[in-house]
């Protein structure tokens, strides 16, 4: 895997067509590690002129923003802007909704100001120029797959069709869970709870959300966030699935079928 | 003469009441803090058109909403009525305008009639929505006592003022062959029906009939207007304001507070072009409808407890005690009861009660994923999530007081730049593994 860095493209007088923001979960989370690899081998493939901050990176603050402390926030927020900044950072893309709407929706107010895209949309581009064909659709032709909307992508940012789009040039028979779209049900992570217990309730969130995925049929739940990842496949586990049912992120499903 | 004299003093107490009671409003809003939204006039029209006007949002669930919008139309169209209702009362005349429109008149009252049936039919029907079928946003625990009341209240009303009218045109028709007082109207459809009911009556009972049923609903529309005042109902003036300063944002931003950005840059050492020490301070996030901005007040008022959000919010249906329709309840109650305590010089806001603790708990506000689904609900574009981290703030950054959890997840971002505590130096590790 060919992972540019870049600091040691501006040693070189350099800069990357577009930065890849990993993400807090894409860089020490086990699970949303593979899904990091998967888009950088996607990038590779098509020859994308991308970058990584590296160990310069650091958490965007939307959990501190969400959970009330704001000052941690903007303390965050202002040292990326720096850094954005220093290395005159354009273009990012990300495969966490979280940091993606951040990002893009939050950085400009305090002087971050860049194009900022999420890896689904990135990923419905490369398939929409035909920088990533997928004939016949590969392994998942005809296969009965479920998206689980993002909050972040979809109500918060209004992206539903990216994703779905990817799903489709894989041929894949995609499912819809009754509560999709715009009444998507939340996977019980936004808002910093991915960071604490849920409050006393009858029932957790992501299992409401796993049941409603399984009741589809699908083999595949698709997800396209690292918090997402995690409540549905722990729902998954929790309904006892895991061995028939698997959840996988867009950038995977790709590099599955592709063969990457 | 004295029906004259009558109806004036009617309409003058109403004005009067109406009058003392939206400016209490207005001073219960103005409690909320200054937030001058002046940005993008024409997108805010737009909302404001096609959200409140043209009910874009409420026509997410069919039914409900093609019983509303005669309800709505209704209540739009009807009142073009009780225009002529006022200048009767006032001049001692009949039905007024029926001579200036002449043949266009009848066809007018059969449009009004026919409204008059629909919002009749629409509102028994709510009322069996509410009362009989289960449905589980109306038989919330916080819809217990006066809010499920005053909903009951509503409707009920209309059906009574409803068939006022049609009782009164029915009496009106028969009247119209007996007495010259009473200018033809033509056939009259709707109320044609009821003409059985009151035929056998002699002509003086008619018009005593004619004359209760015209009072009755003059009275009663002016009551109701008062009413809505008190009541949930205010949503039919309120959402109009509402959707105008609603958030034109993407719904996944959350409001910048700029005396942190002052003080933030001022730690950084990165120059800033505001005043070091802004002039006010106050607290950091919301205890009190007082820290709240007016907007997320006046959100609260035009609130009409439909319970939309709270049936789409993932923690209330688990189970968790969030329900964002009690958020916003709560905060018009607490405007009241400080409206009410002012108003009788009072304590006021300094009651020793909060918004936080005694009406929203921290449980609650825990429990909210931020995931915009009440939000996306709202057919009037409230925003209770606003609310939420306006009172998360407060606990984070005044009491100190979030979640062990959650101040864990602090100190991992202050000391190794991400929620989880992995080490700065590993961040990179990933491109290591195979």
């Amino acid at each position: 895997m060919n992972i540019p860095v870049v600091a040691d493209l501006a040693a070189k007088g350099e800069s990357p067509e577009v930065l890849f923001w990993v993400g807090c979960a894409g860089s020490y989370d086990d699970r949303y590690k593979r899904v990091t690899k998967a888009f950088v081998k996607i990038m590779n493939a098509v020859g994308t002129n991308f970058a990584v901050l590296g160990t310069e990176e650091s958490c965007t603050g939307d959990p501190a923003r969400r959970a009330g402390n704001e000052f941690l926030f903007q303390m965050q927020a202002m040292s990326n802007i720096q850094v954005l900044n220093g290395y005159g950072i354009k273009k990012i893309v990300t495969a966490c909704p979280h940091c993606f709407n951040t990002i893009k929706n939050e950085y400009p107010e305090l002087g971050g100001n860049y194009e900022v895209i999420h890896h689904s949309t990135f990923l419905q581009q490369l398939i929409n120029d035909g920088k990533i064909k997928l004939e016949g659709g590969g392994s998942f032709k005809g296969k009965k797959i479920t998206y689980h909307d993002s909050c972040y992508l979809g109500r918060a940012n209004n992206i539903y069709e990216a994703p779905r789009q990817v799903l489709e040039a894989l041929d894949a028979d995609l499912v819809e869970m009754k509560r999709c779209r715009t009444t998507g049900l939340c996977c019980g992570a936004g808002g910093a709870q991915m960071f604490k217990d849920a409050e006393k309730g009858k029932k957790e969130i992501n299992v409401e959300r796993a049941e409603e995925a399984l009741s589809t049929g699908a083999k595949t739940i698709a997800v396209a966030c690292p918090f997402c990842m995690t409540m549905m496949t722990d729902g998954v586990k929790n309904k006892e699935k895991e061995a028939e049912v698997s959840v996988k992120d867009l950038a995977e499903l790709i590099v599955e079928a592709k063969g990457l | 003469m004295i029906q004259q004299i009558a109806f004036v003093i009617t309409l003058g107490i109403a004005a009067f009441l109406i009058r003392k009671r939206t400016l209490r409003i207005r001073d219960n809003i103005k409690l909320g803090k200054p937030n001058n939204i002046k940005d993008r006039p024409s997108e805010r029209l737009q909302n404001m058109l096609l959200v409140a006007f043209g009910q874009k949002k409420m026509f997410k669930k069919v039914i409900p909403a093609l019983l509303h919008f005669f309800i709505y139309v209704g209540f739009l169209v009807i009142n073009l009525e009780v225009l002529e209702f006022v200048v009767d009362g006032v001049l001692g005349t009949h039905r007024v305008f029926a001579p200036f429109l002449g043949s266009f008149y009848g066809v007018l009252m059969n449009v009004f009639e026919f409204l008059a049936v629909a919002v009749l039919l629409a509102c028994v029907f709510f009322l069996l929505r509410r009362n009989v079928m289960s449905i589980p946003r109306f038989q919330s625990a916080e819809l217990n006592k006066w809010p499920r009341l005053d909903a009951n209240l509503i409707l009920i009303t209309e059906i009574v003022l409803m068939t006022a009218i049609l009782s009164m045109n029915a009496a009106d028709q028969l009247l119209q062959g007996r007495d010259e007082h009473y200018v033809a109207t033509g056939n009259l459809f709707f109320s044609s029906f009821l003409i059985p009911l009151f035929e056998n009556l002699s002509t003086s009972t008619l018009i005593l009939v004619e004359r209760f049923a015209w009072w009755f609903h003059i009275i009663g529309i002016l009551g109701f207007a008062v009413y809505v005042t008190y009541s949930k109902h205010l949503h039919i003036f309120l959402a109009f304001p509402n959707t105008y300063y609603g958030k034109l944002e993407a719904k996944g931003h959350i409001n910048n507070m700029p005396v942190v950005t002052n003080e933030v840059k001022s730690m950084l050492g990165i120059g800033t072009d505001a005043p070091a020490t802004p002039a006010e301070p106050g607290r950091f996030g919301a205890k009190d409808i007082n820290d709240l901005s007016w907007n997320s007040l006046m959100a609260a008022y035009s609130c009409t407890e439909c319970g939309r959000c709270t049936a789409e919010c993932p923690a209330n249906l688990t189970g968790k005690k969030l329900s964002p329709r009690k958020i916003m309840m709560d905060t018009r109650d607490r405007m009241e009861d400080v409206g009410n305590s002012i108003a009788v010089g009072g304590a006021g806001l300094n009651d020793g009660k909060s918004l936080l603790g005694d009406y929203i708990t921290k449980e609650e506000i825990n429990a909210c994923t931020s995931c915009n689904a009440c939000v996306e609900a709202c057919p009037v574009l409230i925003n209770p999530l606003e609310i939420i981290v306006e009172l998360r703030r407060y606990v984070s950054m005044e009491e100190s007081g979030a979640p062990a959890s959650w101040n864990n997840m602090y100190q991992n971002i202050e000391t190794n730049f991400a929620p989880w505590k992995f080490s700065p130096s590993d961040r990179f590790n990933w491109s290591k593994e195979g």
